[in-house]
This record gives C-alpha cells, sequence and structure tokens, in this order.
C-alpha cells in the first residue's frame, strides 16, 4: 500500500519522513496525481459547452466521476453532488442559499467541537439575517451532549449543522441519533464530513441526511475541490449562491432564467482536473475498501493511544469512546509549537496549534495541542520512532 | 543545502525555564500587548522610559512557546539602561537578524548575545514566534498598545 504513495519514500531533515499530519491533509497516490497530470497533458478542455473532442473527453471524465461521487455517498441521483471548492465552500453555499431564506429570531444548531467553517458562515448569516446560533456543549472526553442537543431543539430550529468527525479530537459523533432527533421535529441536518469523509462509509439515503459537504484533499484527492450532497426537495427549494456562466438556462436583461441541479449551484469554470482527481480518489479508496482503510486506522488509534498514555506528562485531549485515528495531546508545559518544531528535527510531521477550532480549546482551557493523525499508511514502527521523538522532546525541556 | 542549525540551544532553553525580568513592572510608564492569534502566543511588554530617553527597566509577562520566550527574556536584558535610539536600532537589527538579512560574523551589529537567533530564518513559521516580544516593545515605545502577528 505504502508503494502507492511515492511522496512517503523521501527524507524531512535528513531523516525518513513519517507523515502523521493526515487531518490537515492526506498524501495522494500515485493513480490521483496521473489522473490530473493527464487530464492537464492530453485533455484540458473545458467542460459542458466544446463540440469538439477534447471537450467532449473532458465533459465525458467530469460527469464520470460526479457518478463515482454519487455512488460512493449512494446518493439517489448524480444531480444531488454539488462541486465546490471543498468543505469551506459547500457550508458557504448552504449558509447563503438555504440561509437566505431564514428569518430573524430562527434558530440554528452547532456544536463546541465545530471547525471554523462550520461556525463563522453561521455567525455570518445570524449578523445578516439575525437568525440565532445556539451551541451544543461536549464533555471532557469531548463527547457531545445528546440531551443537551435536544433541549436546544425547538419551533425555531431552522438547521442543524454538525461535524461528524472532530478533527481536533478524532471524536465521531452520533449522526445517526442526531438526524433521528432532529428529523423528528422536522429539522434538517447539515453533516460536515471533512474528517469522516476517509475514515468511515457514507450513505446518505440510509443517513436520511439534508446536506453532506466533505473535500477531495482529506480524500487521497485534490487540493481545490469538494463535494456538497443535498437532497433534491432541499436543494430544489433553494436559490442560487454564485451565479454567472454554466448556472443559467437563458440570460436576458428581462428576465434570467436558472439551470437544473447541479448546474444552477456550479457558475463558472470548474476545477476540472480537481474533480477528475477525486473520482481517481475514490476508485482508489474503492479498490483499497474502505472498511479495510477503517479496520487498519483503528489498529494504529489502540496502539497510537496505548503507547501515547505510558508517556508520563503526556495528556491526550479527546478521548471519546468512539475515535478516529487521531491523537491529540499537550506534554508536560512544553508549547505544542516547540514539540512540532522538535518533531519535525526527527523527520516527524505532525500539526501543532489550535487546529482552526478556537471555542474548543477555549473549552479545554488550552492555547493549543499537539496533533498527530494517523491514516492506513502509518505504521506501528512509525508510532514507536514518535513515542521515541516526544521522549527526547521531554528529555531536552527537562 | 545549508546546515540546519540548533534551534534550541541551552541558552534558549535556559532563559525558558528561567526567564530574566518576568512579570509586572510596577514602576512602568509604558506597556504594550503582543498577540499571535495563530499560535497563542501572547504577552505584555512593561517599560520604564525616563524624561531623558532612556529605557530604564524592562520586563515581560505572558504565555507562549519556548522561542518567544526566550527571545522575550534576552530582549528585557538587552534593552536595560539603553537609549530609546540605541533600541530602535537594536530591534532594526534584530529584524534583519530574523530574515536572514543579517549576518552578524561578518555586518557590524550591537547584537551581542542576540546572534543566537540568527539562522532561525531557517524556520520560517518560527520566525514570528521569535519577534514577538520586538514588536510589543516597539509598540509601547510607539505608544501602540496591542500588536498582532500573524
Amino acid at each position: 500500500m505504502r508503494r502507492d504513495f511515492p511522496v512517503l519514500n523521501q527524507l524531512a531533515r535528513g531523516k525518513p519522513l513519517i507523515y502523521m499530519d493526515n487531518a490537515a491533509t492526506t498524501l495522494k497516490p500515485t493513480v490521483v496525481v496521473e489522473a490530473v497530470a493527464e487530464h492537464y497533458r492530453m485533455g484540458a478542455a473545458n467542460v459542458h459547452r466544446g463540440v469538439h473532442f477534447l471537450s467532449e473527453e473532458a465533459t465525458r471524465k467530469f460527469d464520470a466521476a460526479r457518478e463515482t461521487v454519487r455512488a460512493f455517498l449512494n446518493a439517489k441521483e448524480a444531480a444531488e453532488v454539488i462541486f465546490t471548492s471543498g468543505t469551506t465552500g459547500a457550508i458557504n453555499l448552504v449558509a447563503h442559499s438555504f440561509g437566505g431564506m431564514l428569518k430573524a429570531g430562527d434558530e440554528i444548531i452547532i456544536s463546541e467541537m465545530e471547525h471554523h467553517s462550520n461556525i463563522v458562515p453561521w455567525q455570518l448569516l445570524c449578523q445578516r439575517q439575525g437568525t440565532i446560533l445556539r451551541v451544543a456543549p461536549i464533555n471532557d472526553a469531548g463527547e457531545l451532549l445528546l440531551p443537551e442537543l435536544e433541549r436546544l431543539m425547538n419551533a425555531r430550529t431552522r438547521l442543524v449543522a454538525l461535524v461528524a468527525v472532530s478533527n481536533a479530537l478524532g471524536t465521531i459523533n452520533p449522526i445517526e441519533q442526531v438526524i433521528a432527533m432532529a428529523h423528528s421535529r422536522d429539522i434538517p441536518v447539515l453533516l460536515d464530513c471533512a474528517q469522516a469523509v476517509a475514515h468511515k462509509p457514507l450513505d446518505v439515503q440510509a443517513l436520511g441526511v439534508d446536506f453532506l459537504a466533505f473535500s477531495a484533499h482529506k480524500l487521497f484527492g485534490p487540493t481545490g475541490v469538494g463535494v456538497l450532497y443535498g437532497r433534491r426537495a432541499a436543494l430544489d427549494l433553494m436559490p442560487p449562491f454564485l451565479s454567472g456562466g454554466d448556472m443559467i438556462r437563458s440570460v436576458s436583461f428581462a428576465k434570467t432564467t436558472y439551470a437544473e441541479l447541479p448546474a444552477k449551484f456550479e457558475a463558472g469554470t470548474p476545477h476540472i482536473a480537481g474533480v477528475i482527481g477525486l473520482g481517481a480518489a475514490i476508485n482508489y479508496i474503492n479498490g483499497v475498501g474502505l472498511h479495510h482503510i477503517a479496520a487498519a486506522e483503528a489498529e494504529l488509534l489502540q496502539y497510537g493511544t496505548e503507547c501515547l498514555r505510558q508517556i508520563k506528562g503526556l495528556t491526550l485531549v479527546g478521548t471519546a469512546a468512539h475515535k478516529t485515528s487521531i491523537l491529540g495531546f499537550t506534554l508536560n508545559d512544553i508549547h505544542p509549537h516547540d514539540i512540532g518544531t522538535l518533531l519535525d528535527q526527527e523527520g516527524i510531521a505532525i500539526r501543532a496549534g489550535h487546529h482552526c477550532t478556537q471555542p474548543l480549546m477555549q473549552r479545554f482551557g488550552l492555547p493549543a495541542t499537539a496533533r498527530a493523525s494517523l491514516a492506513f499508511y502509518n505504521t506501528k514502527a512509525e508510532i514507536d520512532a514518535l513515542v521515541v521523538a516526544i521522549e527526547k522532546t521531554q528529555r531536552l525541556f527537562a | 543545502m545549508t546546515t540546519q542549525i540548533e534551534l534550541y540551544q541551552q541558552v534558549i532553553l535556559e532563559h525558558n525555564k528561567r526567564p530574566k525580568n518576568f512579570g509586572k513592572l510596577e514602576a512602568g510608564n509604558r506597556s504594550a500587548e503582543g498577540f499571535n492569534p495563530l499560535c497563542g502566543d501572547h504577552l505584555w511588554v512593561y517599560l520604564h522610559v525616563t524624561d531623558d530617553g532612556m529605557v530604564r527597566e524592562a520586563a515581560f509577562e505572558g504565555t507562549s512557546c519556548a522561542i518567544c520566550k526566550a527571545s522575550a527574556s534576552m530582549m528585557t536584558v538587552a534593552v536595560k539602561g539603553v537609549s530609546i535610539e540605541a533600541v530602535r536600532r537594536l530591534f532594526s537589527e534584530f529584524q534583519s537578524l530574523l530574515k536572514g538579512e543579517l549576518d552578524p560574523e561578518h555586518a557590524p551589529n550591537h547584537l551581542g548575545k542576540l546572534k543566537i537567533f540568527s539562522g532561525i530564518w531557517q524556520y520560517p513559521a518560527r520566525v514570528k514566534c521569535a519577534a514577538l516580544a520586538w514588536h510589543a516593545l516597539n509598540g509601547a515605545l510607539s505608544n501602540q498598545l496591542t500588536v498582532s502577528t500573524e
């Protein structure tokens, strides 16, 4: 499997690279790099308008990628798959288009463990529309408090926007229960699946979710492209967000009519190579098997958790019963940036900082954490090397 | 390829563990807050500046990484008893040092022990850590109450 990721065979600071920053972005297998390069090398034409050979080829590949995403999510129809610039772009689309239909006093529920990309678009919506943002709390292990979340749901609630897997803590939220809770009150649900998508199968029909957002680059695909899945019934009611070319049926100065889904929400020339790369990434994952990936990561998580727990002075941040392979931690009173730089000198890439979850850091009373996030191509030997490097860091600061 | 410099030298670790002039300055008459929202480094620099333009006392407090704290600690030592004019010159030299634009071994300078931060330009993500206290100091001298580096 590691063969598929040539990027792993390089030195960082003169040491073999140990890449443990997968929650920030995953590495790209050769098939994805090749699919993107192939488009620029042999295609590079625009989609959905040319009548010439190259444009038809690009359109065919672009549409095939949409079908690949549809099947991956088990969406009912490909038109429910909207290509965006990423998770942030997808959430902003919903915040503007769906959010634009809300009235002052309407309420939106998020949780304390959201990424800034699922906080700030709603705060701006509140400023524009006078809507109210409610925040469901979590416990010290980093688990959502379901009864508290349920208590926030009322007759004015118009949306629950929840992260499926926390990027800072690794917590897997009980999305099925949250959706059931919300739908029993006719409240639609948006899931931020940026972190979840590479770690667990997502079936939008089985979930019954109304909106689901993810980014290709956290799924072994290219940066700059992502997906908003929306139920047709929800998307049909929503006005366009970005406007311009591609999203219209006809334009005149008297009246412009809009295209059908998905084009209605895809103004402008899309990231064609990125979409094709996303399709290649999903095909790659299907080949490996998402269940196999989840099993490998569960084993790494268990081993990594045991190893880190044995380090005196290390405190895990995020100890939910259901977790993905994200190990957030603090180490004595050593600042996470010092940990990050010192591990980097051993060739180990981790993230240090607030992980774009400042309210969550405030919840734990921490300015920042160090975070090792593992993917299926990581090994137990790499975790051993992480432990050695952490202990070396401790000795330096002793 | 240039050789990586040792970032966490003993002097830096020592200043981090036992920072000089750490705490509020009761007799201070200038202060500024320095904050890097990206990493959470957050400190306050206090000065006592005399009427004839001398920095008589300097102190700092706050929470930050080792690079930031050591830099702040060494800065307070370096600017005590120095004229504002000389402090501003030091600030400018230190900025050039952090950017890798001043080679302290060859170009004339007044950096002294602060030379230990030469080579930090090899770690672009950490340059701001070393610079934060100095920006706060500059803010305090310019009556700018809050400075932010990102």
